[in-house]
């Protein structure tokens, strides 16, 4: 199979997309099934070409074809096969082609799942994603072109970016992107519903499992890629927030708000406006991070494709779809009727306020990735905001947040009663406070690492109160097994949530290092271990030269405890140099070792870290994504049951 | 007034948009500073513990007629291990004077860097918690700034310094600065 076979292929999934975004639209208003079911079939006929065009590239890939101009840039005859592979969606072209995979592969999800969704709903929400990959299309085949041939082909390739070359790319950025093509779903969801102009809770019950695996998705993206640079850059850290970190964590912060808020809509028929206002906003993040690692817009550690004629074609594609659904919204949306009212304390009030907090701390990254722009725009100066903005803005509003996430789900609807719950929650209380003086009296914690612990404890103590409260009852154990998917979920997810925030509050301020020139037999007490040089020396990769070390750590008795092999690399293609940080992971801590320049006689410079907790933060965000796929998968099974037994009282599954 | 409300993220856009495209014709690969020309922040700093002299760091000794180096360093950081040569030799050879700001760091841990290292620098601040760094718009360490004898910023270099910035940056504006 040719790349032109692919580059054909790409080209009718675009005639198809047209089609698409165009006469189910039609056949909507007028009430043609004929017209509308044409949508189900151009879904389908874009998989096929779209997936025809990528498996060619990935062809160009395996096979070293250096006459396609992005493998010869991006990929090199000794490259080991997997990271051949993974060099397809490792570079500008290749990864806007996964991304309209992924696209496409959604559009064929919603077009079969969901049964019981009115065809004039379906045909709109295809419409509107045709039109989202029609712009995707143009934009791939105008201006970032996979398929392109040099005259003359190089022999061996220029390779990829070595800190590229690694397991954590080959997975970060598919499932970065089932996120933000998760929220394009949201989004033409909540396009669909403008056009048709209402929005009802079987909406909300349709679109909801949409949001939920955007949201998983995007959790699992961002955690593997704070993963990667935790491993892979070597600087001991996990969040920098660098815009390229921020481009995708203000997707995440709207996907969280908007997962609970449509549950608003769909138990309350309330929150409507808002609702939409969210969806069309978690996209158009995920749109404007897209602008800003692509354009050059913003300058960023490792912003990797810049090229101005690109951005002022991303600009038209966001003028036309963030603009064209802020305009339908501002149109459209005025007409919603409101929703049933609520007190202040209730469950509707509390996921306000989540609402209104994950709102703002969006806000506050968004002004802090886009002030500087701002700035520039205005007065021609140029500045930088760094992490102390950040921590100091965003770290007060996700505490209440979280306090708030223990409280919230003991809540009940429309009205409810705060005296009961905190009597409810008084062992999440004394677990807080225990946990924070056992902080205080472990040491060095800070006010900081303190509250930090005590909010973890409350939250993670506070949600399997509330997990058990539901299973309260003559019989628990049929009330488990009723239970909907969707609090299994929830509880998940909130679990997920302390747990992460016990392993960054540790690994925060717990944190032990040391950096010495070390030779070997030089050995290191740090963190109660004894972190001895063994051996270092050159290796041989496979397409790259190596220095590799060997270190031995030992328990405070003298048994082994771990071997770390941290490495320094020289990739010659490209000329750079990396590091891989040497990591042995234990239930609590990362004993973690990276090494720098050095010499035999000088020693080398050597850098050890004991990471406390680390490991649960990878866990943590773990647990939250599987969580948010289970509650996904509750909803589908309740909406198919829902369909046999006829409608469903509202609010029957709290 | 309802009406206006849902009007706003219109709005709102279309100012993004403009600035957007405002942004797109400008060149991204230079990290500026605002404090270029400007006085530098106002700050006292306490000295850093462990280091004789014992000598704290204020911005009334960045205005002293004489132009200057101010360098953020921590001893955490790798690349400011890197530069450290570099600032020596810009010390002892050219005898500039160089102010070091020691970003969050445990004053043990900076003293005993210096003392491995060689300690290049006239007088050291201890920013423990990283608050004049902020002042400064630090993006990350280390990070060297070009003060003149007035206590005006003159230049701004984040990263490590290297041999080939020394010789063709750093040191023509120091010497236009004399």
């Amino acid at each position: 199979m040719t790349v032109e076979t692919g580059h054909f292929a790409l080209i009718v999934a675009l005639i198809l997309a047209t089609l698409q975004s165009t006469v189910p639209l039609f056949g909507a208003s007028r009430g043609r099934d004929d017209l509308m079911t044409l949508a189900r079939h151009t879904a389908w006929g874009q998989l096929v070409c779209v997936a025809i065009a990528f498996s060619a590239l990935m062809n160009a890939f395996a096979t070293s074809d250096f006459s396609v101009t992005v493998v010869a840039q991006n990929s090199h005859s000794a490259k080991p096969f997997l990271y051949k592979l993974a060099a397809t969606w490792g570079h500008h072209e290749g990864s806007l082609l996964l991304w309209i995979l992924i696209l496409v592969l959604f559009g064929v999800f919603v077009a079969s799942a969901g049964r019981g969704m009115p065809l004039a709903l379906r045909a709109r929400v295809l419409a509107v994603q045709g039109m989202v990959a029609m712009g995707f299309l143009l934009f791939t085949l105008l201006t970032s072109n996979p398929f392109g041939r040099l005259d003359v082909p190089p022999i061996d390739g220029n390779s990829l970016n070595p800190l590229l070359q690694d397991p954590g790319l080959v997975i970060h950025p598919p499932l970065l992107y089932f996120g933000y093509v998760g929220l394009s779903t949201a989004f033409s969801f909540a396009v669909a519903a403008l056009i048709e102009g209402k929005v009802t809770p079987d909406w909300a019950r349709w679109a909801r499992p949409w949001v939920l695996i955007a949201w998983s998705g995007l959790t699992m993206g961002i955690a593997l890629g704070s993963w990667w640079a935790y491993y892979e850059l070597g600087w001991g850290g996990f969040w920098f927030w660098d815009p390229v970190e921020n481009a995708s964590f203000m997707p995440w912060l709207v996907a969280t708000a908007l997962l609970h808020s449509i549950l608003v809509v769909a138990k309350r028929d309330g929150f409507k406006g808002w609702t939409l206002f969210l969806a069309i906003m978690g996209f158009s993040l995920s749109l404007l991070g897209t602008f800003i690692v692509r354009s050059g817009l913003l300058t960023s550690v490792h912003a990797f494709a810049t090229d101005p004629a690109r951005g002022v074609f991303i600009l038209g594609l966001l003028a036309v779809a963030i603009g064209g659904a802020f305009l339908l919204f501002a149109i459209r949306a005025p007409a919603l009727e409101g929703g049933k009212g609520f007190q202040p304390v209730s469950r509707e009030g509390a996921l306000m306020l989540n609402n209104l907090l994950l709102a703002t701390a969006a806000a506050t990254v968004l002004l802090g990735t886009m002030y500087p722009l701002f700035l520039e725009a205005m007065s021609g100066e140029k500045v930088s905001v760094g992490p102390p903005y950040f921590n100091a803005t965003f770290v007060p509003l996700m505490l209440p947040m979280l306090m708030l996430m223990a409280v919230a789900p003991l809540l009940s609807w429309r009205q409810a009663k705060l005296l009961p719950v905190v009597k409810r929650l008084w062992l999440a209380a004394v677990a807080g406070i225990g946990v924070a003086v056992f902080a205080i009296w472990a040491g060095d914690a800070g006010v900081g690492g303190v509250i930090g612990f005590g909010v973890a404890a409350w939250l993670g103590v506070g949600t399997i109160i509330g997990w058990l409260a539901r299973l309260q009852g003559s019989s628990p154990l049929r009330r488990l097994i009723g239970l909907p998917m969707e609090v299994h979920g929830m509880t998940m997810a909130h679990l997920g949530a302390a747990i992460l925030v016990a392993g960054m509050t540790a690994t925060s301020v717990w944190q032990a290092e040391a950096i010495r020139l070390m030779r070997p037999g030089d050995s290191v007490e740090l963190a109660g271990y004894n972190w001895a040089l063994k051996d270092i020396g050159p290796r041989l990769g496979p397409n790259y030269r190596t220095v590799m070390a060997e270190f031995i750590v030992t328990d405070s008795d003298g048994d082994p405890v771990a071997k770390l092999y941290p490495e320094r690399r020289f990739y010659p293609v490209a000329g750079q140099n990396t590091t891989e940080a040497g990591i042995h992971t234990l239930w609590y801590a990362d004993l973690y070792a990276v090494i720098g320049e050095g010499n035999p006689s000088d020693g080398w410079a050597v850098r050890l870290y004991y990471n406390p907790l680390v490991p649960w933060m990878w866990f943590g965000a773990g647990v939250m994504s599987f969580g948010g796929l289970v509650s996904a998968t509750g909803r589908l099974r309740v909406r198919r049951r829902a369909k046999a037994a006829g409608p469903q009282p509202a609010g029957a599954a709290a | 007034m309802k009406r206006f409300l849902y009007a706003v993220p219109l709005v709102g856009f279309i100012f993004l948009g403009i600035y957007l495209w405002n942004g797109l014709s400008k060149d991204p690969g230079v990290l500026p500073s605002a404090l270029i020309d400007r006085p530098a922040p106002e700050f006292t700093l306490p000295p850093l513990a462990g280091r004789e002299p014992a000598a704290a760091l204020a911005t009334a000794d960045l205005a002293t007629g004489k132009p200057m180096l101010v360098n953020f360093f921590a001893s955490w950081c790798l690349p400011c291990r890197a530069e450290h040569p570099l600032v020596e030799a810009l010390a002892r050879e050219y005898g500039v004077t160089v102010h070091a700001i020691n970003y969050k760091d445990k004053p043990q841990d900076a003293a005993a860097w210096l003392r491995a290292l060689g300690d290049p620098y006239g007088k050291v601040g201890a920013d423990s918690d990283g608050r004049v760094a902020l002042e400064f718009g630090l993006y990350g360490v280390p990070e060297t700034f070009v003060v003149d004898g007035k206590g005006k910023i003159r230049h701004r270099h984040a990263g490590a310094l290297t041999a080939e910035l020394v010789e063709s940056t750093i040191l023509p504006i120091l010497a236009a600065l004399q």
